[in-house]
């Protein structure tokens, strides 16, 4: 009997897919109802970001970026869900969510000051609702059971949405934030992008769960897995679970999905824990490559097309990295002066002796 | 002005500003229609409404979480840990997440949040309840650690920490609950976070103390008082920041201090206030700053708990120590 209940359960949780890896529509009644320039826009933001993760990537090399975990690969599952977002959403995201704070309306200078450890880099400028990316695997996501409530109990239309990797499927807060989330009702949307390595160690080795997706059934809220090199597949089901959020029903998304490059640029070398083989099989699934092909097969994207949005980035970048160049280096008072709103005693002391220090 | 104890002051604490300011809100486990276990929260989800005063499900984590998103969403929760010992569970909301905010944000967020939490020995709890972890909290940056000893003290301390705007773990000390009454206004009152309080005046030593520790410390004193030694008593009633100031002008006074805590002895708040008084007042000392703390083990199971929490005998016996050095 719970054995049945089981197998019932893991056999409802089939990957939702709408293009597949030919770049062919697979799901028509799924298709999205994206106009062509949202269809073209959203191809933009997938070139421009993997653009922008070389040029981090090589920054980094260069000892001139600092913290970063790269995304290439990623594109389609983080892409898509924050198009489908309204722009007075809050995304509270994991470390290696930049691009979409980015595509929320976050700078690319502000994305630079935060690898590069500044304090402004989490200075989110008003009416952006952005929360700075979490660093503790989880703990966004009962976070977002807050903001959800918080969001609800203002009477506003607006959803929050979290992500996380498949190792923070593990976690206590990710069930926590989820149970929290449905026992309230509350408009929150948790995403985990399953990447198959929460850094070296395989997802079959973290859960005896066939797909993470089902984890939503025992907090009670919706679940779906998404082919996360789909971004038709990964807007579509964002927009319904946003709706759905709305109306009361959070939903666990779990994107299928691969990151080419290594864990982060601080020495992890995937070589140790991942083949060739498999790397190469993902890479025959591109967000990037799919989705070309659809659109030009729809004649919406070109060659020429593509190079202006390269060409775009590489500009962007060098701009956003100068200007990060310029920002002032932080002091110890800095720090102290962002403790408190009202400074204690022993920081005041503090403050005096560091301001002395630094006026040296 | 009516009698209260100290669960009643906060009680009426908690009424004071759910009723001032719509964007307080008050949960936990059991504080909705039980009222909390301890009754802190009774009445309150009647008289404001399950919107304003809720109860949780059964997970701290997830009680921290939820505090920091409504916090971002321009709420002032006061969140309640049911027991201290319980805060283990929540420790990275705490100190990791909330205490962290308006630095991470470059200023831009910050975190109203209250911590209200029953902790203290002497009531012979089940163990891992009453523990006196106050001093993991004040060894982090970022969180103010608020312990009120009396209930005219609770109820202003507990309005002002929830009216800052950073957050405040606020102690509730489980034996003080219901002890003893005293007058208590029931207009609304402020008493400023960060300054302690001088509970009874002597010339010849000062106590400092917090929490249930103080009222050890005014008994001692009482005590001693008939030998002919009058005792200072201070209050510390914030532990994190420590007024200091307040401190030294009485050791400056009476060259003698003795520095009393329930907690065990280990990187305690009687070391940090020790290593203040000799770093800034040392040629006013005529002896060494001794401390009257619990010893190094876990907190004991409840049998073993009037054995092992300091008393005012071991007051007594350090102040002559420091008396006749």
């Amino acid at each position: 009997m719970a054995e049945k209940t089981l197998k019932n359960i893991e056999e409802q949780f089939e990957m939702f897919q709408i293009l597949n890896e030919e770049g062919k529509i697979v799901n028509k009644d799924a298709l999205p109802d994206l106009s062509d320039e949202e269809l073209q826009e959203l191809m933009r933001r997938m070139v421009y970001t993997r653009i922008w993760d070389q040029r981090a990537i090589s920054l980094n090399r260069q000892g001139r970026l600092g913290f970063y975990a790269p995304v290439a690969g990623q594109e389609a599952s983080m892409l898509g869900s924050q198009f489908s977002l309204d722009k007075e959403d809050w995304i509270l995201p994991g470390y290696r969510d930049i691009p979409q704070m980015v595509w929320h309306g976050m700078s690319l200078h502000q994305a630079f000051l935060f690898s590069r450890g500044h304090f402004k880099g989490g200075q989110m400028a008003e009416g952006l609702n952005l929360v700075m990316p979490q660093i503790i695997i989880g703990a966004q996501i009962i976070q977002t059971a807050g903001v959800a409530l918080g969001l609800k109990r203002r009477g506003k239309d607006n959803v929050a949405i979290t992500y996380t990797g498949d190792g923070g499927a593990s976690q206590g807060d990710f069930y926590e934030g989820m149970n929290f989330a449905g026992a309230y009702k509350a408009p929150a949307i948790f995403v985990v992008q399953n990447n198959y390595f929460a850094i070296s160690v395989p997802v079959e080795e973290q859960s005896a769960a066939k797909t993470i997706a089902q984890k939503a059934v025992a907090a009670g809220i919706n679940g779906i897995q998404v082919d996360g090199m789909d971004v038709l597949a990964v807007y579509a089901a964002t927009k319904e679970a946003r709706k759905n959020a709305l109306e009361g029903t959070p939903t666990l998304i779990e994107t299928l999905t691969y990151r080419y490059g290594p864990h982060t640029m601080a020495g992890d070398d995937p070589t140790r824990y991942r083949t060739s083989e498999l790397d190469s099989e993902w890479e025959k699934k591109d967000p990037i490559v799919r989705f070309r092909k659809y659109l030009e097969s729809k004649k919406l994207w070109s060659e020429e097309e593509e190079n202006k949005v390269v060409e775009k980035a590489k500009e962007e970048i060098k701009a956003a990295i100068k200007e990060t160049d310029e920002v002032a280096p932080q002091k110890v008072t800095d720090l102290i002066g962002n403790m408190f709103e009202e400074l204690p005693v022993n920081l005041q002391q503090q403050m005096d002796e560091y301001k002395e220090k630094e006026s040296k | 002005m009516a009698q209260m104890t100290m669960i009643q002051a906060i009680t009426d604490a908690m009424r004071t500003e759910l009723k001032n300011d719509e964007n307080v809100l008050v949960f936990g486990e059991d504080v909705g229609k039980n009222g909390g276990v301890f009754r802190a929260t009774e009445g309150l989800q009647d008289e404001f409404g399950e919107e304003r005063v809720f109860d949780t499900p059964l997970a701290e984590s997830g009680i921290g979480g939820l505090s920091i998103g409504l916090g971002l969403t321009g709420f002032r929760p006061v969140m309640e840990i049911q027991f201290f010992g319980f805060v283990f569970e929540t420790m990275d909301a705490v100190v990791g997440q909330m205490a962290r905010m308006r630095y991470r944000s470059g200023g831009h967020y910050n975190m109203p949040v209250t911590i209200r939490s029953p902790f203290g020995g002497g009531v012979k709890t089940p163990e891992l309840h009453a523990d006196s972890l106050e001093g993991l909290i004040a060894q982090s940056p970022g969180v103010r650690v608020v312990i009120p000893s009396t209930p005219y003290d609770a109820k202003g301390l507990l309005i002002s920490s929830i009216r800052n705007n950073d957050p405040v773990v606020f102690l509730e000390h489980m034996k003080l609950y219901r002890s003893f009454r005293e007058e208590v206004p029931e207009e609304e009152y402020t008493i400023d976070l960060d300054k302690a309080d001088v509970k009874r005046e002597g010339k010849d030593v000062t106590l400092i103390a917090y929490g249930a520790m103080v009222h050890t410390s005014l008994k001692a004193a009482e005590e001693l008082s008939e030998e002919g030694i009058e005792a200072e008593v201070i209050d510390l009633r914030t532990i994190s920041p420590i007024d200091i100031e307040t401190i030294l002008e009485s050791v400056k006074k009476t060259n003698r201090a003795v520095v009393v805590q329930e907690a065990q002895k280990m990187a305690g708040i009687a070391a940090s206030v020790a290593a203040a008084i000799t770093d800034e007042a040392i040629l006013h000392l005529e002896a060494p700053v001794l401390r009257v703390t619990a010893p190094d083990t876990v907190f004991p199971f409840a049998a073993a708990e009037d054995v092992w929490l300091p008393n005012e005998t071991d007051v007594k016996e350090r102040v002559k120590a420091v008396i006749n050095f």
